[in-house]
């Protein structure tokens, strides 16, 4: 954007909201908005303590375990559906069912399940990033040209070689499409699981910091958390659209 | 016309050795008839075109041919032995090209050679060397977004021949490029018949190019789809690609089978 001449750095509109945060914060006008200097100044201070970066530490291991399993299950059972007409019968209902069901009603069932620990946050977040992922895999898989399918079988092309040397790759920019949504879907399912979970991680400092009305602990740690979702989306977006250029060109 | 009376001998009466045999091939899709009955012979050596409207089954015979689909019934022998699906001595050459987007010119022409288990320096020395022969020295390492479909063409024709086949199957080969190029590869493709030993088998809907490029023409007729008349022009090959389309024979053949295809096209 250009204000008065001057080509304005992207995102620079955040200072503007940044000082309204603060004006509102300085007024007093609510109890629950402290100014934006204090909370950023509580963030310098809890980033260095121990809770949070154990907080931190725990929700990046759920979040990268999670995802692995999303990816590692999902790709290869996307692509499979898409090859299998009687796989993609048998899965695409659920998958479409847990697509758009609310799973955070399935967090309690998780809890008795698999206990209050680790172990559910990981699945949690799992089941938020797979279904997106199996059905942009599918998806790949099921555009792909059928000409390149045959061109495989009749240069002899055994079914491993076709899946690791055409299907992976004619869906690619599909695949890495539904693990970006996955991803941010993640993002979604850690938080969730750890605020209804409660013990371990930032859904533990969350309790704590809401429990004791240090506004300023919570928001700085919404700060972090937001940023990092952020963060992470739009280096995924970058990802793809180095490894996508191809696909238009199809 | 007493010129292409001689010209126009019934199949059975040619000697010739065959490299592949179509016998008896029918092709059902549930109740749809898409082959019936159908018996064909290609000599060694040669081009054969199949020739007809759209929806003859000419695609449908190459592709049962490739072993990419199954008859219905009947069989097809390639080199006297039964073709039960793809194989070594059957390469193909799609009319979309087929390439992998996602893959170098070197790499899509080694493709063939890559799932036979050939090592990667043996089978870059050899894609190199077909890209080279095909005309594409220089462009071993651009994607295939980045050639013009006449480029394109040449690493499917390059693909196909580095694999050594003795059969090439070619799927409407040059439908999918300009006037200009397509007459530049039909040129190259006599040559191509000529010094390499092989045997072509050629689908196209173009009279022109079927007898310009031809040894030996199977009219293919519809509904129900059948071998109508095959069709061996005698003498203009041999008289040079520059006087070839304005040879009476050539000339002659192309309007007898216009008569006999036109009530067929709607």
């Amino acid at each position: 954007m250009i204000v008065f001449g001057y080509r304005l750095p992207g995102m620079s509109s955040l200072l503007l909201w940044g000082l309204l945060w603060e004006i509102v914060g300085q007024a007093g006008v609510t109890f629950f908005v402290p100014p934006l200097s204090t909370v950023l100044g509580t963030l310098f201070e809890i980033l260095g303590t121990a809770a949070f970066q154990k907080a931190l530490f725990e929700t990046a291991y759920a979040f990268f375990a999670g995802v692995f399993f999303a990816i590692v299950i999902g790709i290869p059972t996307g692509i499979l559906m898409g090859k299998s007409r009687l796989l993609d019968e048998l899965l695409l209902p659920w998958v479409n069912v847990f697509l758009s069901a609310p799973l955070t009603a399935l967090v309690p069932v998780l809890m008795v399940l698999f206990g209050f620990g680790m172990k559910s946050i990981i699945i949690t977040t799992t089941l938020f990033a797979i279904w997106i992922i199996i059905l942009n895999s599918r998806a790949g898989v099921r555009q792909i040209n059928r000409s390149l399918v045959e061109m495989a079988h009749s240069f002899g092309a055994s079914p491993t070689d076709a899946f690791f040397k055409i299907y992976f790759w004619a869906a690619l920019p599909e695949i890495l499409g539904g693990v970006r949504i996955g991803i941010i879907r993640a993002v979604k399912g850690v938080i969730i699981g750890q605020l209804l979970i409660s013990i371990v991680g930032f859904g533990a400092l969350f309790e704590l910091y809401s429990a004791n009305f240090l506004m300023g602990h919570f928001w700085a740690v919404l700060i972090v958390l937001f940023a990092l979702a952020f963060t992470i989306s739009e280096f995924l977006a970058y990802l793809e659209r180095r490894v996508s250029y191809y696909a238009a060109k199809r | 016309m007493s010129q292409t009376k001689e010209t126009i001998t019934p199949a059975a009466s040619t000697s010739f050795e065959s490299a592949v045999s179509a016998r008896n091939i029918s092709k059902n899709y549930g109740d749809v008839e898409a082959l019936r009955n159908m018996s064909l012979e290609f000599p060694r050596g040669q081009l054969t075109s199949l020739l007809g409207p759209s929806g003859c089954g000419k695609t449908t015979l190459l592709k049962i041919i490739a072993g990419l689909l199954k008859p219905t019934s009947g069989e097809v022998e390639v080199n006297g032995k039964k073709v039960t699906g793809p194989g070594p001595d059957r390469a193909f050459v799609f009319q979309d090209f087929a390439l992998l987007p996602w893959a170098t010119v070197l790499r899509n022409v080694a493709f063939g050679l890559e799932m036979r288990g050939v090592a990667t320096s043996e089978r870059e020395a050899r894609a190199e060397k077909y890209i080279k022969e095909v005309g594409l020295a220089g462009f071993e390492n651009a994607y295939p977004h980045e050639l013009s479909g006449g480029m394109r063409q040449r690493v499917g024709l390059a693909r196909a021949l580095a694999v050594d086949a003795q059969v090439l199957l070619m799927d409407e080969p040059f439908s999918a490029v300009d006037e200009q190029t397509r007459r530049k590869f039909q040129e190259d493709l006599l040559q191509l018949v000529q010094n390499e030993n092989k045997t072509f088998i050629f689908v196209t809907h173009s009279i022109e190019e079927a007898v310009y490029v031809s040894d030996q023409i199977a009219i293919l007729l519809p509904r129900p789809s059948r071998v109508s008349e095959i069709i061996r022009p005698s003498n203009f090959r041999s008289k040079g690609v520059d006087n070839i389309r304005r040879d009476p024979e050539y000339l002659d053949i192309v309007d007898e089978i216009w008569a006999s295809l036109r009530t067929y096209v709607e």
